[in-house]
Order: C-alpha cells, then structure tokens, then sequence
C-alpha cells in the first residue's frame, strides 16, 4: 500500500509525499525525546542545556517547515518564503526586543523605594 | 466568477491563508515575550518546576505531533481522491486532537482546583494566557475539521473540499509547530 502511495506521489513534489512526511515525523520524534530526555535525564546544565534545548526546537522548526509545510519546495516567486523570513524578523525584534528591554528596566529597579525617589528627583531637575 | 479560474485561485487562497498564519505568529510571539518577561515573577507562588508534569506534557507533545502527521497523510488520500481514507486520517487526527484538548483542560483544572489559576501570579497569567491561546485554536481548528469531514462524508470531495482540507492541514501543522516552542519554553526550561 504504502508503495503504492510512493510511485504516485513522488512526482508531485510540491504536493509533499508519503516519504516526506513519514521522514519529517520520525525527525521530529527524534528531537523532542532528544530535548525532553536532556532534561529530564540531567544530560547537560545550565546555559548549556537552555541552549540546545531551544537548538533542538528550532531544529525540530526547520523540519517541519520542510516535510510537513513544504517551504522552499514551491514554484519560483517564493512568496510563502519571503513572508516566511519577514515573520521571523518580526518575531525575533518582538522577543528580544522585549526581554532587553524589560531586563534593563528591572535592572534599573534594583534600587530601594527611597533610592528610586531620589534618583526621580535628580533626573528632574536635570530635565528629562 | 471564482469558478472561471480554478488553477491559480488554489496557489492564491493558500498563500493568502499563509498569509494569515504568519500574523497568527507574530500574536503567538507577543505572548511567548510575555512570558519570557513574567517567568520569574512568581509573587511567593510556586514556579513551573513544582507545578509541570512532564511525562503528562510529553504525552500531549507526541499526540499533537502525530496528528499533525496524520493530517498530512489525509491530504495525500485527498489528492487521490479517496474519501475512505481521508476520513480515515482526518478522523484519527481529529480524535488526537481532541484527546490533547482533554489533557490541557485537565491540566488547566488540576491548577486551578489546586489554587494556582492565572489570578495566583504573573508568570501563571502568562502561562495561561500563552498555553490557553494555542488551546483555543486547537478547539477552532477541531470544529473546523468536524464541520468540514460530515461534509465530505455526506457530499464527497469536490475541488472546494480538498482545498479547504490542505487550508486546514496547514493550520493544523502550524499549530504543532508553535507547540514545539510552548513544549520547550514553557515546560522544559520551566523544569529545567
């Protein structure tokens, strides 16, 4: 059956096959026991762990984007790919941008209430 | 008048459904820098090492992440025109689907009996409101899938169906692939 499924498939390739699919789930299943074991199993600690963890998502992204969403296996004007990579810079601008943000804000929170009132106070009349 | 150009309006109607998932991504991001910025701020309240499960969580992962392959295996059968099989796979995938639902709920109630609802913190507030989200679109797209499969079962597939079957596959995969992220952000670094 499952040969079947395969000859007639293969050719349409933007269509995604049998094999392409079965290829990204295996994929995918490899990397999420892979990450969730690394965890669980103290494999790595640390900074270390955090980023092949989040190494292995975008990974486990990659493959599915591939097998599952057929990105970059469309005809040429390669829309889907541009809005692709649009979205990516997006969303990497929204999160980082966020956490520096909120980071050098709780940074500058580190100070006592009385501390923080006369840091307002000498930044006003210095004029803002 | 859309019947006039059938050939382009499928490659125009999956772009402009991509269209609307990469927007879907940036609001799933929003919500993935608040909670990466309210992760910490437990209020005295417990943090996600005492309160995730994770062979619970991983249970959700793998029956999100098969049905996003039976879903694909569901559009293979609609492009061969066999109903059997399509029903077949989207039924499947639509049972996966709801079985994940039933796990969030039953999480979602777990912490919320337990006296750690989204009102306990901010970091609960945002795990709620990230996980919750990604929830609710789960539930839309099972609706969808319902609506759409008593269709096919009663009316066959028509040209309309199967695309509105690989709209539905994409969506359904986008959301597997913005789970991979809540699955590691949330809850493997939350134990981590």
């Amino acid at each position: 059956m499952s040969n079947h499924q395969h000859a007639s498939l293969e050719s349409e390739a933007g269509l995604g096959s049998y094999t392409a699919y079965t290829t990204g789930f295996i994929l995918s299943l490899i990397l999420t026991i892979g990450a969730y074991l690394a965890v669980t199993e103290n494999l790595l600690s640390g900074n270390i762990l955090v980023t092949a963890v989040i190494g292995l998502a975008i990974l486990q992204l990659f493959v599915q984007m591939f097998f599952f969403l057929h990105l970059g296996r469309e005809s040429k004007p390669r829309w889907n790919l541009v809005a692709f990579i649009f979205m990516v810079m997006v969303v990497f601008i929204v999160v980082i941008g966020s956490l520096w943000i909120m980071n050098n804000l709780d940074y500058h929170n580190h100070l006592t209430p009385s501390e923080q009132d006369s840091y307002m106070h000498t930044r006003n009349n210095e004029g803002f | 008048m859309t019947q006039a150009i059938p050939s382009t309006d499928v490659t125009k109607t999956e772009f402009g459904f991509w269209i609307y998932l990469m927007t879907d991504l940036i609001l799933f991001a929003t919500l993935f820098a608040t909670y990466a910025v309210l992760k910490n701020n437990t209020f005295g309240g417990p943090g996600g090492h005492e309160l995730f499960n994770m062979p619970f969580v991983l249970t959700e992962t793998m029956l999100l992440l098969t049905s996003s392959y039976t879903s694909g295996l569901g559009i293979l059968a609609a492009h061969r025109l066999d109903k059997r099989k399509v029903l077949l796979w989207f039924g499947i995938t639509a049972l996966l689907g709801l079985a994940f639902v039933s796990m969030e709920l039953y999480e979602f109630h777990h912490l919320y009996v337990e006296g750690n609802s989204w009102r306990r913190s901010g970091f609960l507030s945002a795990f709620f409101t990230l996980v919750g989200t990604h929830g609710l679109h789960i539930s839309i797209g099972l609706l969808w899938m319902t609506t759409l499969l008593v269709k096919v079962y009663r009316k066959g597939l028509s040209t309309a169906t199967i695309r509105k079957l690989s709209l539905l596959s994409m969506f359904w995969h986008f959301l597997d692939v913005v789970w991979i992220f809540i699955f590691t952000i949330v809850y493997l670094i939350g134990v981590a």
